[in-house]
């Protein structure tokens, strides 16, 4: 490392006792460098810089926004360079580099479609008449009980005021149809005792029994396919991380869904967290892998107070640490949040938020199984799709593969939010028709004017898509993804060309910047969507190429996912004609 | 490039032709080696590549999306196309998008391959975002007008990994409000800089500027074709620096160091860079 360059301004000693209560605590990363082969494949595991991140957490926490002495300091006691610790501050929605000019609670509002259909805009006008500082935020992953509210505190705790409502409920709770969901509302989410007196840790028992080799046959037997979006089967997935040699390997949770639309990693986080601890424990042993880590969403504070007394219970009865449950081998948890950005639910672009670089996606091969997190081999996962391992090490592959389709085996969770009865979490076998999950959560509310599938990042259907199957193969054949399982319903009274304006601007928002196609991509799609609204014309043919010619680019040539869908949702809305017609 | 195979080249196919390289070779140094040529932004021969410009990227059989030629190897067999439909689709959006929200009109090799593939970037809706960012003068010795910036990373990677390790700039800020800033955008001097200007040697579109160059380009005489370049080497140290002196009107205007230079790989210090005020 170079001599870094530091500037004059030094951290008050509020601010050095907020680094310090994190730095103290943490230990130095093994330091790895190796040659970086391409963007995508350099190892980066410098001293402490992994804590970067959580150190900018607490110096916002702590006043309210990252000074300039406070961001010296810190990157003084981490080894960082100031301009890229800089760079990583910038990045987060919820970290700030310009003074506020006050130490009050910020009141995150959400602006995403769930929440534009519950009426965002009264709550925040109400709120800013009270004297709140109020910010516009993109997802705030509540949509069940839209518009949604997260209260980021200075100098206090985070708060979702909507936790402690009991008006929202967990609408199948004791269902006993249910197998991922089947201990949510049900088992007491703070206490060991009571998730084992609900069958847990059976699975890791029974894991440790059959061995890594056998684990790992199950879950591929089972057919079990990423929840996240990718549907990547998990099985190939474990297997290739197994496969590579040496200790250092990883397993990661990918809490920080962001999707528009998208709560269940939150629910299930909330409601379950040992079965989140107890599936990663499985991954670990699997695939050789001691290391564990969680990123999870920085706006979801139950969910993360609630993971850390798991581990922190799991631990203290040695089912994690140096000697899980006897197995003889080592596995334990990290929990890192994230600061307010959707690309870092990107896999890659997670790995560089860990470790303390700008959230931006790498280029794809290397893929993660052998340069991920550290560069090192990283088996990365949905919490979603991580507690379906439970059953399948415990009742087997055939008995897995009895409800869902021959390629979409199991059940699948479904974020319901807007224009129907009873929003809320779902879980139904792959196979249930769209028509079908609506009435199961309380039908549309009105007239059923279309659908939004897999999230911001997914597509619109029309009312002709409720008898397709929700399957991987069938949502394929027709044009549409299951995504991350966002079903948000639109009636006719929704002004759909604000929805679809707001899509176009949370990808413009969203966007790293980092490659061209997306960085500009987005941004003309929006003003092209911004053109359209205040035209009250019908699209020009010229502008419904210059669509079509984006689309193209930012699904060939972007680095990442983000840049691949960014242009899907708006094209399926032009295509139903949800939009774009005269008005 | 060789075309005779050894034990370790691999052979790939580029539109057609068959192509031998060494291993651990792109697919851009195939393409050269087979004779096809590229257009390039953010790859610079002596920068790792970052691949994020996207221009370069090619129709690779058996990958669903285009893949950049600059930074993905070469593997043995792989089959590639350089001027599909697809690839000349999304390299004319590249330079359009680009030609949208930045000044790059003096960035020569990118409006040729602009015009190359047809770029239109008057088709997009008026009074769109651009950078839209003030020029930095802080000292006598190099400009920063950001308006010109494309955000290759090429400034950053010189500054830190890749020559310099000084680190005093990075890409801040997210989306099309990413830009090149040091912290809290101080100015130059009272940031890690330390004036090798060897982010100046790898900008592809003259936002980084020798002062001299933007003083005579505000009076409206910087004539290149009416300069000499000299090449001499540097006479502060031992080293054996290799510079590169452009002489208009008898006065030098600026400095480099030629890229496949053995002792500077096209770096130089403050001294060689900016020193040459006594001559």
């Amino acid at each position: 490392m170079a001599d870094l360059h530091f500037g004059e301004d030094q951290p008050t000693e509020a601010e050095r006792a907020a680094i310090d209560a994190i730095v103290s605590q943490a230990e130095a990363a093994t330091v790895v460098e190796t040659e970086r082969v391409v963007r995508g494949g350099r190892s980066r595991r410098r001293g402490l810089r992994h804590q970067l991140l959580p150190v900018l957490h607490s110096l916002q926490h702590e006043i309210g926004w990252i000074s300039p002495g406070g961001l010296n300091g810190a990157a003084e006691r981490l080894g960082v360079p100031p301009a890229e610790a800089y760079g990583v501050a910038t990045f987060y929605e919820l970290l700030r580099t310009t003074d506020p000019g006050h130490r009050d609670d910020v009141v995150h509002v959400c602006v995403d479609p769930a929440c534009a259909m519950a009426g965002n805009d009264d709550l925040q006008a109400s709120l800013e008449a009270d004297g709140a500082r109020v910010h516009a935020s993109p997802c705030l992953g509540q949509c069940e009980r839209a518009p949604a509210l997260f209260i980021q505190g200075v100098g206090r705790p985070d708060q979702v005021p909507a936790d402690d409502d009991e008006k929202f409920r967990l609408p199948q709770a004791g269902d006993p149809g249910l197998r991922v969901l089947r201990r949510v509302g049900v088992v007491d989410p703070t206490s060991l005792d009571s998730y084992r007196d609900h069958g847990g840790y059976e699975a890791l028992a029974a894991a440790i029994e059959m061995g890594p080799d056998a684990v790992i046959t199950a879950i591929s037997d089972s057919g079990l396919s990423g929840r996240g979006g990718a549907a990547f089967p998990t099985g190939i997935k474990w297997r290739a991380v197994a496969d590579e040699p040496g200790p250092d390997k990883h397993v990661v949770a990918n809490c920080d869904e962001s999707e528009p639309g998208t709560f269940k990693d939150r629910i299930v986080c909330e409601h379950d967290p040992f079965a989140v601890i107890e599936s990663m424990t499985i991954a670990g042993l699997a695939t050789g892998a001691p290391h564990g880590w969680i990123y999870i969403r920085g706006e979801y504070p139950r969910a993360t107070a609630r993971l850390e007394d798991a581990i922190a219970q799991a631990r203290a009865a040695g089912l994690l640490g140096d000697d899980v449950a006897g197995s003889g081998q080592r596995f334990d948890i990290e929990v890192r949040r994230g600061a307010g950005a959707y690309i870092c639910g990107e896999e890659t672009a997670l790995f560089n938020s860990i470790e303390g670089f700008r959230g931006e996606p790498r280029n794809k091969p290397p893929f993660p199984t052998t340069h991920g997190l550290f560069s090192q081999p990283t088996a990365i996962n949905n919490p979603e799709t991580l507690i379906n391992v439970l059953d399948i090490v415990i009742d087997g592959p055939d008995a897995y593969r009895s409800v869902g389709t021959e390629r979409s085996p199991g059940t699948r969770l479904f974020c319901l939010s807007g224009r129907v009865g009873v929003p809320g979490l779902y879980e139904v076998p792959f196979g249930t028709t769209l028509g079908e999950l609506l009435d199961v959560a309380g039908e549309p509310t009105g007239d059923l004017s279309a659908v939004l599938l897999g999230g911001a990042a997914g597509v619109f259907v029309g009312p002709d898509a409720l008898d397709m199957p929700l399957t991987l193969e069938d949502t394929r054949e027709a044009g549409a993804t299951l995504g991350s399982g966002v079903v948000m319903v639109f009636d006719d009274t929704v002004d759909m060309e604000a929805i679809v304006v707001r899509i176009a601007e949370f990808f413009r928002d969203e966007s790293c910047g980092q490659c061209v196609p997306c960085r500009v991509g987005t941004q003309r799609q929006h003003e092209v969507l911004v053109e359209l609204q205040s035209s009250r014309q019908p699209l020009a043919p010229q502008r419904a190429e210059l669509i079509d010619d984006m689309a193209l680019a930012m699904v060939d040539a972007s680095i990442c996912g983000l840049g691949h869908t960014a242009a899907s949702a708006v094209r399926s809305a032009l295509a139903l004609g949800l939009i774009g017609n005269s008005q | 490039m060789s075309s005779v195979i050894t034990e370790t080249a691999v052979t790939i196919q580029v539109d057609g032709q068959e192509v031998a390289v060494p291993e651990g070779a792109t697919i851009l140094d195939a393409c050269d080696a087979a004779g096809v040529e590229t257009p390039t932004i953010c790859y610079g021969p002596t920068l790792t590549p970052v691949n994020v410009c996207r221009v370069c990227v090619v129709e690779l059989d058996g990958s669903r999306a285009l893949v950049p030629s600059c930074s993905r190897p070469a593997e043995e067999g792989m089959v590639v196309h350089t001027d599909s439909e697809r690839v000349r689709h999304s390299r004319k959006m590249v330079l359009e998008f680009l030609a949208t929200g930045v000044d790059v009109s003096q960035a020569d090799e990118l409006g040729q391959w602009a015009e190359h593939y047809g770029a239109d970037p008057d088709r997009y809706v008026p009074g769109g975002e651009t950078m839209d960012e003030p020029v930095r003068v802080q000292d006598n010795l190099y400009i920063r007008d950001y308006d010109k910036c494309v955000l290759c990373y090429r400034c950053v990677e010189a500054c830190g990994d890749d020559a310099q390790h000084t680190y005093a700039i990075s890409v801040a800020g997210r989306g099309f409000g990413a830009r090149i800033s040091t912290e809290f955008d101080v100015t130059l001097p009272d940031s890690a800089c330390v004036y090798c200007g060897n982010c100046v040697a790898v900008c592809p579109t003259n936002a980084l500027q020798f002062k001299t160059e933007f003083d005579l380009r505000q009076a409206d005489d910087w004539r290149p074709e009416d300069q000499t370049v000299t090449q001499t080497v540097c006479s502060y140290c031992g080293v054996g620096c290799n510079l590169e002196l452009h002489v208009q009107d008898n006065q030098i205007v600026k400095c480099t160091s030629p890229d496949d230079h053995d002792v500077t790989k096209g770096n130089l210090c403050i001294k060689g860079r900016f020193g040459w005020n006594y001559v």
